[in-house]
């Protein structure tokens, strides 16, 4: 009997196919995304060839030298301390402006009657869309002064321009806010289309003024996906190189992230690998705070299944003001930087104003021997190094997103039908980890996993490989892309499923006929995210990039370092143009760009 | 045309133990409603049959044969159990045509396209939705979605027929019309049918046979009458019938030509014949009297054997008038046919028939004495 009970229960289990997806699914996603974690942690305690010499011993030993050296050593206050309270205090303040800006953005938005809302509500995602690195050039663009040769914009009109304005804090944290103001905005304004507007018209009806209702009715409910924003806006802004790297290498003025890529490239590359722990030490204390503090009251049952009706309020009085401060909001962050960097790429000399005599489209079809001015690259449609750059770009984002979306899809059928069980909590587990991580942090990671080979050269060193950039991108976007996966799948109810099975279809049959074509829509949706959420990317993949694999994000922030504004400004304005291609052609799929972080 | 045995089934959800050794024989050709309220098992007990779930203890026959025999972690696959389900959402693939949600299961097995074709407008007949073979799901109504649903799972020529709450999502005209379809359905096709609701009067109208549900274990199994007539216990009583049953308590002794019981309604013998076979507490011991509305006659002049009560509230409803009435300090719904219109505070009279009376022990909450059940139909 037992025997017979063995048998059965071994072929129901291996049987089945799914049993069998989620078998290898596990597996590959401990490889993925579990041992190149261990792998770094267990780096960080070898000592390296390259500081033998130092450390003493044998390369290979056990030592704790590396986190000696920025825990505790002499210069832990500039490798650590310092960069660690630059992050933070950046960190901080782009809370501090970019939540109560995203969240009055959304309010304005969705409650109240300002007017050509449809038209509003579109343009004040578009902000978004430009990297954050794309905004930091435009903010060069803009504020440069002489302490990088070429002036910028508002240098050009006569205004001395100090360095705290141009380089340093207040222009990341500007920067950053102007990109991060999107997490509260789409929280809080999906947040709020969820709230029966009853609600509030219960407090007018009980006598309450319009303030009185925002701030004790309205606020309390939008509350927790507040404090989510502060969290992810927290957490991502810590994290970011882009930003930082543009707007604060010039004055000496490093963050984590930033440090943490000086020793990456110059080494000692196991302090950049410890730094990059803390990193993740820092985002994951961070976010499990949060689900500490509010996990408990995340969602007050505000969507009834009553009345979802939503009347707007009036703003009566104040709607001029707020009219203005959305245009000035648009201005600034949008229309200005956006002209100004276009404009750049036009101009012989950067701050000389727009006169006839300053304007050139040499930097777009330039050959060498037309040059103006000393400089070794022709226009950027002439130089073969963008062809390049363009090429790996539409690459990368194609096959990248394709694989993540269908990794997404895939994840996110295991996580939905295993929902309550352990396989299917262990799965969301292991795809949020990524999340935890900044992305330079994240292909630190995977650079210190494939830079040489594994299982005796089963897996090969992907060091300078394209595809480990593929891989580093999809895996990074696993977190999100199943996110999406798993909300497609919900929407696939596990009845239909039932009912193919009760009608004699097998897993496959089911997959092919029923789920696939079910899930099609959510797919393209999904793909299109991904899509333009690499093409943005610059951060993750900047320190596995080289000649050969660099893309246009990499191109421009080379020649910006190099100095040469006008054409990174120029692969800037490709870069957003192919990106805002894609978010139109994405709305057309019925993508939600509020799924896209 | 099947025969379900299930023995000592039971079903956990990690602790949450949902099937408690449940045993129930289901007929050739019964109509079988599991009744009860939500949260009982009723469901569970559905899908164990399909096979789409399976327990961890107990066996399952389908005409004799093994189809889930737990001990031995086996479990016939779903699609060899000779069976098909109306899903409570109904399910249909939204991706798919009338046509083609209700030849899915025969194309599957690999039928060939001629006989597919003249099954699936069988039953687009049979269901009188011949029209609608071209659209969509989500271009046709609720009610029509419902017998696509049905349609698709008799297609298959299934020898037991599930059904999942099929009539909750339709409104009230709807679903009177349905219960017809499903009637008639059952003495065309001659399946077995299980058909799982939370609703009583589906359950009342439509079964040959109802097992009534109790947190995951069967209270009753009987016929429709029998359950309405002479519910096993006060849970079963309680729950069965619209208005309620009313309770009254009383005190009871046995005596050697029967039961004596004093109640608010009066002093009654109730004769040995009716008595069951539940243990019965010796000497005078507490006891609940139940006495549905409908059982109760209002006279407004005094007779033999009545009892004076006074009226508390009065609701007219059109085909029925209930009447809240109290007799000393005891509160009972009356229910009477038609239009009635009696004063609040007005004294009548109401004659209750005592072989309509149940009694049960209040200690055990067993029914200990049953009410008789004459040629009268069932009321609505």
């Amino acid at each position: 009997m037992t025997k017979e009970r063995l048998k059965n229960q071994f072929f129901n289990v291996v049987k089945n196919p799914f049993n069998m997806i989620v078998f290898f699914s596990l597996i590959i996603l401990f490889c993925l995304i579990v041992i190149p974690l261990l792998q770094m942690i267990a780096s960080t305690f070898t000592a390296a060839k390259s500081e033998i010499r130092r450390i003493g011993g044998q390369p290979g030993d056990f030592t704790l030298y590396y986190w000696r050296y920025i825990l505790l050593s002499n210069m832990a206050e500039s490798t650590l301390w310092e960069p660690l309270k630059n992050s933070l205090i950046v960190g901080l303040f782009t809370v501090l402006v970019s939540v109560p800006l995203g969240s009055v953005l959304g309010w304005l938005i969705v409650r109240s009657d300002i007017p050509g809302k449809k038209l509003l509500g579109m343009l004040v995602v578009i902000p978004y869309m430009i990297p954050s690195w794309c905004k930091a050039l435009s903010w060069l663009a803009v504020f440069r002064n002489e302490r990088s040769g070429a002036l910028g914009f508002l240098a050009g009109l006569g205004m001395r321009i100090p360095d705290w304005l141009a380089y340093g804090p207040i222009a990341i944290v500007l920067c950053m806010s102007l990109h991060y103001y999107a997490f509260s905005y789409i929280n809080v304004s999906s947040a709020l289309r969820s709230i029966n507007s009853e609600l509030e018209e219960m407090g007018e009806i009980c006598g309450a003024t319009k303030p009185q209702i925002l701030k004790s009715i309205t606020l309390p409910l939008v509350l927790p996906s507040i404090l989510s924003s502060v969290i992810m806006t927290l957490s991502k802004s810590i994290g970011t190189y882009g930003v930082a790297a543009n707007l604060g290498n010039r004055i000496g003025y490093y963050t984590l992230a930033t440090k943490m890529k000086v020793f990456i490239s110059d080494g000692p590359r196991n302090v950049g690998y410890a730094m990059s722990l803390v990193l993740i030490a820092l985002a994951a204390l961070i976010i499990f705070s949060n689900q500490r503090i509010i996990g408990v009251r995340k969602s007050y049952a505000t969507i009834g299944g009553k009345g979802g009706r939503s009347t707007e309020m009036k703003l009566g009085k104040a709607k001029k003001p707020l009219m203005a401060f959305l245009v000035l909001f648009l201005v600034l962050a949008m229309v200005m930087p956006m002209f100004v960097l276009v404009m750049e790429t036009f101009q012989i000399t950067t701050g000389n104003g727009y006169g006839p005599n300053n304007l050139t489209l040499y930097n777009w079809i330039g050959t060498v021997d037309q040059a103006q001015k000393y400089t070794s690259y022709p226009g950027i449609f002439q130089n073969s190094e963008f062809g390049r750059s363009l090429w790996n770009t539409v690459r990368l984002t194609f096959i990248a997103s394709i694989v993540t979306a269908l990794c997404g899809q895939f994840l996110g059928y295991i996580s939905t039908r295993g929902r309550g069980k352990w396989y299917g909590s262990l799965t969301e587990q292991l795809v949020f980890i990524p999340y935890l991580m900044s992305g330079v942090a994240f292909s630190t990671m995977y650079f210190a996993m494939f830079s040489r080979p594994h299982l005796g050269g089963l897996i090969p060193s992907l060091y300078g490989t394209f595809t480990l950039i593929v891989l580093t991108s999809v895996v990074k976007h696993f977190p999100f892309a199943s996110r999406s996966g798993t909300a497609n799948m919900m929407q696939i109810s596990t009845e239909l499923e039932e009912a193919a099975t009760i009608n004699g279809a097998s897993f496959w049959q089911r997959m092919r006929r029923i789920v696939l074509p079910l899930a099609k829509n959510g797919f393209v949706s999904g793909f299109m995210l991904t899509f333009i959420s690499i093409a943005k990317e610059l951060d993750l993949i900047i320190i596995m990039m080289d000649k050969k694999t660099q893309t246009m994000s990499y191109l421009a922030f080379t020649y910006s370092q190099e100095g040469y504004n006008q054409m990174a400004d120029a692969i800037s304005v490709c870069v957003l143009f192919f990106i805002l291609v894609c978010y139109i052609v994405a709305n057309r799929f019925g993508a939600d760009i509020g799924k896209s972080w | 045309m099947s025969r379900i045995e299930l023995k000592n089934i039971n079903k956990y959800y990690g602790d949450n133990h949902v099937l408690k050794d449940l045993t129930l024989t289901i007929e050739d050709g019964d109509f079988m409603t599991l009744l009860g309220p939500s949260g009982c098992g009723k469901t569970t007990t559905l899908r164990v049959i399909s096979g789409l779930e399976r327990p961890q203890g107990g066996v399952m026959l389908i005409d004799g044969k093994e189809a889930i025999n737990a001990e031995k972690a086996f479990y016939l696959e779903p699609s060899k159990r000779g069976l098909n389900l109306v899903f409570q959402s109904y399910a249909l693939w939204p991706h798919m045509t009338v046509f083609e949600n209700i030849a899915f299961g025969l194309k599957i097995q690999k039928l060939p396209k001629a006989e597919t074709e003249k099954r699936v407008r069988d039953a687009l007949r049979m269901m009188r939705i011949d029209e609608y073979e071209k659209r969509y799901p989500n271009e046709l109504s609720g009610g029509q979605q419902q017998r696509v649903a049905i349609a698709r799972a008799v297609a298959s020529n299934p020898r037991l027929l599930l059904l999942d709450e099929p009539l909750s999502n339709l409104d009230a005209r709807l679903r009177i019309d349905m219960r017809s379809e499903l009637l008639r359905l059952h003495r065309d096709l001659g399946t077995t049918i299980i058909y799982v609701t939370h609703d009583q009067v589906e359950a009342l109208t439509m079964s040959t046979r109802i097992a009534l549900f109790k947190a995951g274990e069967l209270s009753q199994v009987s016929t429709p009458v029998e359950l309405y007539m002479n519910p096993v216990d006060l849970q079963a009583a309680d729950f069965i019938g619209n208005p309620r049953i009313n309770f009254l308590e009383g005190r009871a002794q046995t005596e050697a030509d029967g039961l004596r019981v004093f109640s608010p309604l009066g002093e009654h013998l109730f004769p040995k014949k009716d008595m069951t076979e539940e243990p019965i507490p010796k000497g005078e011991f507490p006891v609940v009297v139940a006495v549905r509305p409908e059982q109760i006659r209002i006279e407004t002049r005094e007779t033999p054997g009545c009892l004076p009560v006074t009226v508390y509230a009065n609701q007219p409803a059109g085909s029925e008038t209930l009447v809240s009435l109290q007799a000393g300090k005891s509160d009972f719904l009356a229910k009477q046919l038609g239009l009635v219109h009696y004063q609040i505070n007005q004294q009548l009279y109401v004659h209750i028939p005592p072989e309509k009376i149940n009694i049960y022990c209040a200690e055990t909450t067993r029914l200990i004495k049953r009410a008789r059940a004459d040629d009268e139909s069932l009321p609505a």
